[in-house]
């Protein structure tokens, strides 16, 4: 199935909200701090408003007029629209510049001195979470958002912005029955989207009193919810729209410019833009860096018994949706294992770096890499095969996750099944010679779809037979216009060509979420599904009537309503039934919440914690060489179990894209700080993969299980690829040269230091 | 800034006598962007490293976010909107769509416009010359198993002798 809007992607014409331009504009550019940690003492913009062209300099001062309380966020309010009083971290903003002119806007804000009194800044995860560590934040503001959040309200001199844990069994007893224990610490630096669209947002005042933002969003949702609240007006005031996403990964949600060019547009009642630089990205949003200690209690036949994970997550100096990274996700560090005594805890910790969010995969490959590289020290230490350690160990269809939610819609047999197909698994393995050494690895991980959340849709048929998709859905290269479409079309008996799918405008389209977690095809695949299921029984009822028949003997297909001896009403005949004339439009609704069961504070136990599972696997074949630390990933098998797939191809492309993305965390990007200062800052000096990167061999392998409750029998498939690659390299490299690496990435320094380290000649440390 | 000096360029934009009015610090991009109205080259990282901004100035691609458009005076300048013929796809174009070789479509004209050159210079690439060629242009979205696909389509597609043009948007029936 080519993808509806492929020509005006390949004949540069497609929409993005960078490319838009709105009459009268004038272009904000940031003023950032060069502190991680202090006090602002004196903002002087004298300099600035003196470069001609100039039209206004804001600051913190500026946005309490419109907004007295400016503090935004999805899980607490505790970000400002642009610092007050304090500065936080590094490329925090300070103030903005408004010119007609963005080169003029970039020299004046370059021009803009503030006078800092730094304080103590805490950068690492660990230590921010001890008792006596400077405290970023005086008080714990938790939105109204998430109702579980709210005890946390009002707590004050801690960092530790959200504490999660799970509870089943005794792991005490369980370590105490194991024959072996092990123990490690693993670690995760941060690392960044890139999005190749900038993060970019426009505002503009409509006449009498609305606001119109156009921004590159995954939520439009929910960034109208939030500027409304801001601004105390009521949401349908505020209107937001989106296009064409130039790629998302979870940089653009919930609020970035959205309130700064919303505020700055009502001061200087003329439209705002502000796109960031690729150097700005980094100090926007960022992965979170993530230390997790694991202990694992093992019987000599392979099987855990007890499993004990705290998991340290770097949220940076604002929580975006840290607290629920730390917790959604946090609540599978178990793994995909049947393990009687489990005790996971996740602190979401706020450090003076640049605020962590949602990146494709929300925490769980911090995670996975954990766990699954553990597997495999165990695995040798034993002296059993890794492929068979996991099968004595995975998690079967009817026993209990770690949550106590019964498993059912995940076939994790089949994907390793596959894996070991794929590569070749019972084969015997060239390990080489010589400075060369090759290895073999792999892995799986577990990802619990986030609930509850709901996506609505609405589906106009017109008088012509075509049909208009309304929803919320934010294609942002994942094909997910087509994947709706072709639902919408497969009910309504129509050509995937016919239907066209709005984009995000909050004055037309429904309330969506957002476009996060893998869950659009599911949620909003379901919430269209039933409404263009709602349009077509409208259209059969017409139809009934004309033809004097049951419903429930007509048949929607080929643009026609069908009657049981063969008679058509074409959908404008039914326009004429139901109108009196040959236009109208017949308008179908849909919303689709999944059943949900909240976990028990105290233990997080839940029957029924997430509506679907996502399984993801992968299998690497390495070659290293032991001069340099260099790794060449030769071969790279993604294999997950995706429902039944709407879209094979763009299935594929899903997760073989976001396996070459998790490749790039896994052998070379990282986030280097000194004092909360990013000195990697940009694409010459944070590189991402490129052609040269791609294994030679890179191959996706879809497990088709079609899930009941899916539409069509599909879930989601986006995030899957990244869950399982790093772990799988670098137990190729255990394999290879049987060092243990607990850190990311596999930079060749980092492994090159592994392996002499395992020869009793290290090198020395500078 | 506010006292630059600047000057009329003429140069010949995807076939039409065209001029501008820029300044010396003026990019390709910018000029394209707010004179034409052209937004298929696209500026991200600033820095010439990932190609989402390559046009063609005279038959060779360039980082149009770092050329500075006072250069282009006198030039047969390229963009991806040039290449569609009266409304028919380009073959490579045709290639990309028909194998898929995009997601987010940010990078697509610069991938486009680079495989442009590479197939003028070696019009039946080996798979490392392909390789090496575009590894200047990067996706985010890593769709580069159907890239460069899309690469070997279009070399082949272009060695035929042409058939009947296809209408933009169609997708060739038999490839």
């Amino acid at each position: 199935m080519p993808r509806l809007e492929g020509v005006a992607k390949v004949d540069g014409s497609v929409e993005y909200i960078y490319n838009l331009r709105i009459p009268g504009m004038l272009h904000g550019k940031i003023h950032r701090s060069s502190v991680a940690h202090g006090r602002i003492v004196r903002i002087d913009a004298s300099a600035a408003l003196a470069v001609e062209g100039v039209h206004a300099v804001i600051t913190a001062e500026d946005i309490v007029k419109v907004v007295p309380n400016p503090y935004y966020g999805p899980a607490f309010h505790d970000q400002p629209i642009l610092a007050i009083e304090k500065v936080r971290h590094v490329g925090e903003p300070v103030a903005v510049v408004l010119a007609s002119d963005s080169h003029i806007a970039e020299e004046a804000a370059d021009l803009i001195a503030v006078e800092y009194e730094p304080l103590e800044a805490v950068f690492d995860e660990v230590a921010a979470a001890r008792p006596g560590a400077p405290v970023i934040h005086d008080v714990l503001k938790p939105a109204g958002t998430f109702t579980d959040l709210q005890y946390l309200g009002g707590r004050s001199g801690t960092n530790v912005a959200l504490d999660a844990r799970v509870r089943r069994g005794d792991v005490a007893k369980g370590f105490a029955a194991a024959d072996q224990i092990f123990e490690h610490t693993f670690r995760t630096g941060k690392v960044i989207h890139a999005t190749f669209e900038p993060i970019v947002s426009l505002a503009e005042l409509n006449a009498p009193n609305g606001l119109t933002i156009h921004t590159a969003s995954q939520s439009p949702s929910f960034v109208r919810m939030e500027v409304s609240r801001l601004l105390g007006w009521p949401e349908n005031r505020v209107r937001v729209r989106t296009a064409f996403l130039g790629g998302g990964f979870g940089a653009k949600l919930y609020i970035k410019l959205e309130a700064l060019v919303a505020v700055c547009a009502l001061l200087v009642r003329k439209p705002v833009r502000i796109a960031l630089t690729m150097d700005e990205q980094f100090y926007t949003i960022t992965k979170h860096g993530a230390t997790v200690r694991i202990k694992t209690g093992v019987k000599k036949n392979g099987r855990i018994i007890a499993r004990e994970v705290e998991t340290y997550w770097n949220g940076g100096a604002y929580a975006d949706i840290g607290p629920r990274v730390s917790q959604k996700s946090g609540f599978t560090s178990a793994g995909p294992y049947d393990i009687e005594h489990v005790a996971l805890d996740n602190y979401a910790v706020y450090t003076n770096e640049p605020p962590a969010g949602a990146l494709r995969g929300f925490g769980i490959s911090q995670l996975v890499w954990a766990y699954e590289r553990q597997m495999d020290i165990i695995a040798r230490t034993l002296g059993i095969d890794p492929l068979e350690i996991r099968r004595r160990n995975v998690l079967r269809a009817g026993r209990p996750h770690a949550t106590g939610t019964i498993i059912t819609g995940m076939e994790i047999d089949a994907v390793l099944d596959r894996l070991a197909e794929r590569m070749d698994w019972n084969r015997a393995f060239d390990r080489g010679s010589g400075t060369i050494r090759r290895g073999r690895g792999l892995a799986i991980g577990l990802k619990a779809c986030i609930s509850p959340t709901t996506s609505t849709a609405i589906v106009h048929v017109h008088g012509d037979g075509s049909c208009a998709v309304h929803c919320g859905t934010v294609d942002m290269g994942q094909a997910s216009d087509t994947a709706l479409a072709q639902i919408a079309a497969e009910v309504l008996g129509i050509t995937t060509e016919s239907v066209r799918v709005v984009h995000p405008d909050t004055d037309l389209t429904p309330y969506d979420m957002a476009t996060l977690g893998s869950r659009s095809t599911y949620h909003m695949g379901n919430a269209v599904r039933l409404a263009a299921e709602d349009a077509r029984t409208q259209l059969l009822r017409i139809a009934g009537t004309a033809f004097g028949a049951e419903i429930v003997e007509l048949d929607c297909r080929d643009g026609a309503i069908v009657s049981p001896t063969g008679d058509r009403l074409t959908f404008r005949a039914v326009m004429l039934a139901r109108f009196g004339m040959q236009a109208g439009t017949v308008v179908g609704v849909g919303a689709f919440t999944p059943s949900y069961t909240k976990p028990d504070p105290q233990t997080g136990q839940s029957t029924d914690v997430t509506p679907f599972w996502m399984l993801g696997g992968a299998g690497a074949e390495i070659a290293v060489d032991c001069e340099t630390g260099r790794i060449e990933v030769t071969k790279l098998v993604n294999a997950a179990d995706v429902g039944s797939a709407i879209n094979p191809a763009s299935v594929e492309r899903q997760l073989t894209g976001a396996a070459v993305m998790q490749l790039g965390f896994t052998l070379f990007e990282e986030m280097n700080f000194s004092e909360g200062q990013v000195l990697n800052a940009s694409l010459a000096d944070y590189k991402i993969p490129g052609l040269l990167d791609v294994p030679r061999d890179l191959a996706a392998a879809i497990v088709e299980v079609p899930h009941k409750n899916g539409p069509f029998g599909a879930k989601g498939v986006g995030e899957t690829g990244v869950f399982s690659p790093s772990p799988a390299i670098a137990n190729a490299l255990y394999d290879a040269v049987g060092v243990v690496v607990t850190d990311l990435p596999l930079t060749p320094e980092r492994v090159l230091r592994a392996i002499r380290e395992s020869e009793n000649r290290p090198l020395e440390r500078d | 800034m506010s006292a630059t000096q600047h000057r009329t360029i003429g140069f010949t934009l995807n076939g039409r006598a065209v001029s501008s009015s820029v300044a010396p610090h003026e990019t390709v991009i910018e000029v394209l962007q707010r004179d034409f109205g052209l937004f298929g080259a696209r500026e991200s990282c600033g820095q010439g490293l990932c190609g989402c901004c390559t046009v063609l100035v005279d038959g060779t691609a360039v980082s149009g976010c770092l050329y500075l458009a006072a250069f282009i005076d006198g030039t047969n300048l390229v963009t991806v909107e040039g290449l569609a013929n009266q409304g028919v796809l380009h073959p490579i174009q045709q290639a990309f769509l028909a194998r898929s070789g995009f997601q987010c479509g940010f990078c697509t004209p610069g991938f486009i416009l680079m495989t442009k050159e590479l197939l003028e210079r070696y019009p039946r690439p080996t798979d490392e010359q392909i390789r090496h060629y575009l590894s200047g242009n990067l996706c985010r979205c890593a769709a580069y198993p159907d890239i460069v696909e899309s690469v070997k389509m279009a070399a082949e597609s272009l060695a035929q002798p042409r058939r009947h043009p296809l209408p933009k948007g169609r997708l060739p029936s038999d490839p």
